[in-house]
């Protein structure tokens, strides 16, 4: 089948579905691939690129769309370069169906088949092609970067000769990817970051990344086990009473906050409110990547960087991935890679759209003629377990209580197995001859020594102990030694029997005893 | 000689014997406590020889150095890997000659009870001591006698068939003949009732139906179990050795086998404690066979296996600092022990921190896993136990595994429904990374699904141990 890159005709979009890299690895799946003369270079990728990896070049985006099978895109498409759209053509790109009715009426008109790559379920499988991951995580490092930017001091604290220079403090709202991606890149720079979340199952990945985790002092601690995706749900008023006034106590202490805060198919909470700007330090710096949706702070203005009365900077950026193209095409070039291999499951160059397969059909907005969005949910549940419970501290008393019994508990059971063991000599000795009683005491005092001895055994030296014990119990040639000396033959037979193998276990058992115990040896 | 002199002789052996055993506490005083233990045995031999077993000495000394030439043959040639059957082989003789030295017992006393007393006066050795025994004391020995030939035969088939699975030669998958446990318990029972038979009328024909019986028992009990709860089979029937003799002993009235023969059964019953502990099972649900019925269907795997090749392991192995090494039962059937060792020496030698982590029940023996490093020079120092390294995982950069299974499978801990579950395991899933090296996607002895290998973190690196392992070493830098 023939893949196709349209290049990005919005303003100001950088990037490119297909790198040569990805071009390349298409190919070994039996593809062949087009693109749209000089649709990498914003991105860093020339046309003499593309053909030295194999791609043909073509220089209309109409010809090219009537050649290719599978058009792959990074925006959705505008109403023009879909209706050059014809049955059978499969497009793959972004194309936020819910927000975008018209777009998906017309794909269906044209009978196109429509994978949108923000449509990817979120289930482990699915990873490799969840581009809204990708570039969220390019977007959380922008963050930082831009805000460092725009922030006149260092993120780290020095001691330099010409005085101390404090660190800079981060606080990220919502350690979702492009949070802890964030945090990532703050902590490694050096600032001081805390990081909250309404998900408190979150808190140990924001500690994994050397943030702290903003705890709220709220007893009726919001319960989220995954139901809603792996997405944060909307939160109770009290909750949101607790987090904001958390938020208000901290505020000015705060040098660079970066919100990310997003519930799907809703828009941004307000967390960051006007106040809350207002007792902020002049040169402080806000970086809202929820400004698409409204913003986590009401302040913020779409694509605009602001500055407050108090000397705020407010930035309203959403097009961090495309600031970084270059990453950002290889990352979401090998997402449209995956998601093509994923659809051509025989690697022999046969595109497969399997309706069966829960992230295709998630994927799939438009098939066959008909609008398959919203997909039904998906028949695994993942994502995050329900949270363990912490099972709290035992406190210095408890564990010497627990000691204590324990203590009890062997005294006692050691004494009714004395007792026991007792009832049951007597019981053998008042009955049994006193020959036998002699030999039963050592017997019974052998077991005992048996288990005492044994016990101390290191581990490792289990293989040589029964070798040696196997060794050992060819003692039994005593009896057969004993036993020889017989008159009758028969018994002459089986004692020589005996005697010979037990020889053999003597030797063999001791010499592989010694061999195994002289290699080991300490380093 | 004396039989005073015999008696302190056979105390000091007993001595030697504890001492031996004692010493295997750590690696150092093992080397001479098997010494010890070669010196008991000498000295329990030579007493005796010289002692009550005077006559026919020179037959003896023939047969024991034609035994000790085999042994001497057969242990310097076996391979490590093989030391599980070598084991088991060796119990079977054991086995052997305690059902002989019993049958021998049996006859002594019909040839007695047929003399008069000025014969048994010209009896010397075993014999005499046979012909002073009381009426009850004859019956107590006919019990003790019984049960020596009783334990003695089902050790003797037991270990047999526990060898030919060790050594590939019985299929390692349980078995049973219809009828199941009801023909053991028939069995059983059958010997019971031939045992008091024998008590009643010392006929050879009750000897002879209790041993055949015995030796059914043996074949089917062993042939039940599955591959992997070998360790405990094996060590249940170095514990039966241990007792035969001892049962033995009692019928001949020689203290230093019953001694012996109780020090050899409670070590192998320690031993099976331990490895069923470590399985979270009980003794009987291990011998009985299968595994514990599980209260509902097993948790269902998310995710896929992820699959990786040498250079990819090799990056990684490159750029980590602690790595952690989960050998198991596929590292001896591969023979990769030496890569394994050389790989852990070229990580060491730049200076990374490489232990390896060995489960109580790994491999086909207890402690298995210790003596095929221990072979390939890999210090003691860094190999440790489960409880050691159990919780530095989390700090572990690398966990490799090679050939393990069911000792990392994380639904033990997870599921309540897995038929493991509750079974100690290696937590190598909280390393950041792991490795396992693996032939293909198979379940493991036990038929479970390891959803470790499903795992975000974990990467399969297919193929025979060895090869794979030969493939990787040249990558590390």
């Amino acid at each position: 089948m023939k893949i196709g890159a349209l290049k990005e005709i919005f303003s100001g979009e950088k990037r490119v579905a297909l790198t040569p890299d990805s071009a390349i690895q298409l190919q070994k799946l039996g593809h062949d691939c087009l693109i749209e003369s000089g649709s990498g270079m914003a991105a860093g990728f020339s046309d003499e690129q593309y053909k030295a990896a194999g791609v043909e070049i073509s220089t209309n985006a109409e010809e090219l769309t009537k050649t290719s099978d599978v058009i792959v895109k990074v925006l959705p498409p505008s109403e023009a370069e879909i209706n050059r759209f014809s049955s059978t053509k499969i497009l793959i790109s972004f194309f936020y169906p819910g927000a975008n009715k018209a777009l998906l009426e017309i794909a269906k008109s044209k009978d196109a088949s429509v994978i949108a790559m923000d449509m990817v379920p979120r289930i482990s499988r699915a990873q490799k092609m969840d581009a809204l991951s990708s570039m969220a995580n390019i977007s959380g490092y922008r963050a930082v970067i831009e805000a460092g930017n725009n922030f006149g001091r260092f993120f780290t604290g020095q001691m330099t000769a010409a005085g101390k220079v404090p660190p800079a403090k981060v606080l990220v709202v919502g350690a979702g990817v492009a949070g802890l991606a964030a945090i990532g890149t703050s902590t490694s720079l050096g600032a001081i970051t805390y990081a909250f979340d309404v998900r408190p199952e979150v808190a140990e990945q924001v500690e994994s990344m050397g943030a702290e985790f903003v705890f709220l002092d709220f007893a009726d601690e919001q319960t989220n086990n995954g139901s809603s995706g792996g997405y944060a749900a909307v939160s109770s008023p009290e909750f949101t009473n607790a987090q904001l006034s958390k938020f208000r106590e901290i505020a000015p202490d705060i040098d660079i906050v970066i919100t990310t805060a997003l519930i799907p198919n809703r828009e941004a909470p307000e967390l960051w409110t006007s106040d809350m700007v207002a007792s902020m330090k002049p040169g402080s710096v806000i970086v809202d990547l929820a400004a698409e949706k409204g913003g986590n702070c009401k302040l913020t203005v779409l694509d605009e960087r602001i500055v407050t009365d108090n000397g705020v900077i407010i930035i309203g950026y959403t097009d961090f991935p495309s600031r970084m193209a270059a990453q950002a095409s290889t990352l979401y070039a090998s997402n449209i890679r995956h998601m093509i291999s994923d659809l051509t499951p025989e690697k022999d160059g046969v595109i497969v759209h399997n309706m069966e397969d829960d992230v295709i059909r998630g994927a799939t907005v438009t098939h066959n003629g008909e609008i398959t969005f919203p997909p039904p949910p998906p028949k695994i549940q993942a994502i995050a377990a329900a949270p363990k419970e912490r099972v709290p501290d035992k406190t210095p008393e408890e564990i010497r209580a627990n000691e204590i019994a324990a203590f009890k508990k062997q005294t006692k059971n050691q004494i009714i197995l004395l007792v026991v063991g007792g009832a049951l000599m007597f019981l053998v000795g008042s009955y049994a001859p006193a020959s036998f009683m002699q030999h039963f005491i050592v017997f019974i005092l052998s077991i005992f020594v048996g288990f005492q001895v044994i016990w101390n055994v290191s581990h490792s030296l289990h293989t040589p102990l029964m070798a040696a014990t196997n060794a050992i119990s060819s003692i039994i040639i005593l009896g057969a030694i004993l036993q020889i000396s017989s008159t009758s033959s028969l018994v002459i037979i089986l004692a020589s029997i005996s005697i010979f193998f037990a020889g053999i276990n003597i030797f063999g058992g001791f010499i592989v005893t010694r061999r195994m115990l002289a290699m080991f040896q300490k380093s | 000689m004396e039989m005073g002199f015999t008696s302190a002789v056979y105390v000091l052996a007993a001595i030697l014997f504890i001492l031996s055993l004692g010493g295997l506490s750590g690696q150092e005083s093992a080397k001479r406590a098997v010494w010890y233990g070669i010196t008991g045995m000498a000295l329990a031999v030579s007493a005796t020889l010289l002692g009550p077993g005077l006559g026919l000495w020179w037959l003896s000394l023939v047969l024991i150095s034609a035994g000790g030439l085999v042994g001497y043959q057969l242990a310097s040639k076996v391979g490590m890997t093989q030391m599980p059957e070598l084991v088991a082989g060796m119990h079977t003789l054991v086995g052997l000659a305690a059902v002989f030295v019993g049958f021998n017992t049996h006859f002594e006393l019909v040839n007695i009870a047929y003399m008069d007393d000025a014969a048994k006066k010209t009896l010397e050795g075993f014999s005499a001591l046979l012909a002073k025994k009381s009426s009850i004391e004859i019956n107590i020995l006919r019990v003790e006698t019984s049960l020596g030939i009783w334990i003695g035969a089902v050790t003797f088939t037991g270990s047999l068939i526990a060898y030919g699975k060790l050594a590939g030669k019985v299929t390692s998958a349980a078995t049973k003949l219809p009828g199941g446990h009801f023909l053991n318990a028939a069995a059983a029972i059958l010997s019971v009732l031939s045992m008091a038979w024998y008590l009643n009328s010392g006929e050879l024909l009750s000897m002879i139906i209790l041993m055949i019986m015995a030796l059914f028992i043996g074949y089917h009990l062993i042939m039940g179990i599955g591959g992997a709860d070998m360790p405990v089979v094996v060590s249940m029937l170095n514990s039966y050795s241990g007792w035969a003799a001892a049962a033995i002993g009692f019928s001949l009235g020689n203290d230093l086998l019953i001694v012996v023969g109780a020090l050899v059964g409670s070590s192998g019953a320690i031993l099976s404690y331990i490895m069923c502990k470590a399985m979270n099972r009980s003794f009987v649900s291990v011998i009985l066979g299968g595994f514990g019925g599980s209260s509902g269907p097993q948790m269902e795997i998310k995710g896929n296996q992820v699959a990786i090749d040498a250079d990819g392991v090799a990056t990684m192995l490159n750029d980590a600092e602690s790595i952690v090494i989960i050998p198991g039962y596929g590292m001896a059937v591969a023979q990769a022990q030496q890569s394994v060792a050389e790989l852990a020496r070229k990580l060491r030698a730049q200076g990374k921190n490489v232990r390896f982590a060995i489960h109580p029940v790994a491999g086909r023996l207890p402690g298995h896993m210790n003596v095929l490093l221990a072979e390939a020079r890999v210090p003691y120092d860094i190999v440790m136990e489960m409880d050691e390294i159990n919780d530095d995982f989390p700090d572990t950069d690398v966990a490799i595994v090679i050939g393990s299974n069911d000792i990392v499978n994380p639904a033990a801990q997870d599921d309540p429904n897995s038929p493991i579950a509750g079974m100690p395991v290696l937590e190598c899933w909280k390393a950041k990374h792991v490795f396992v090296s693996k032939r293909g996607e198979g379940t493991g002895y036990s038929g479970i699904e390891n959803p470790l290998f499903f795992k975000e973190n974990t990467r399969m690196f297919y193929g025979d141990a060895k090869e794979s392992l030969d493939k990787l070493l040249p990558l590390i830098e």
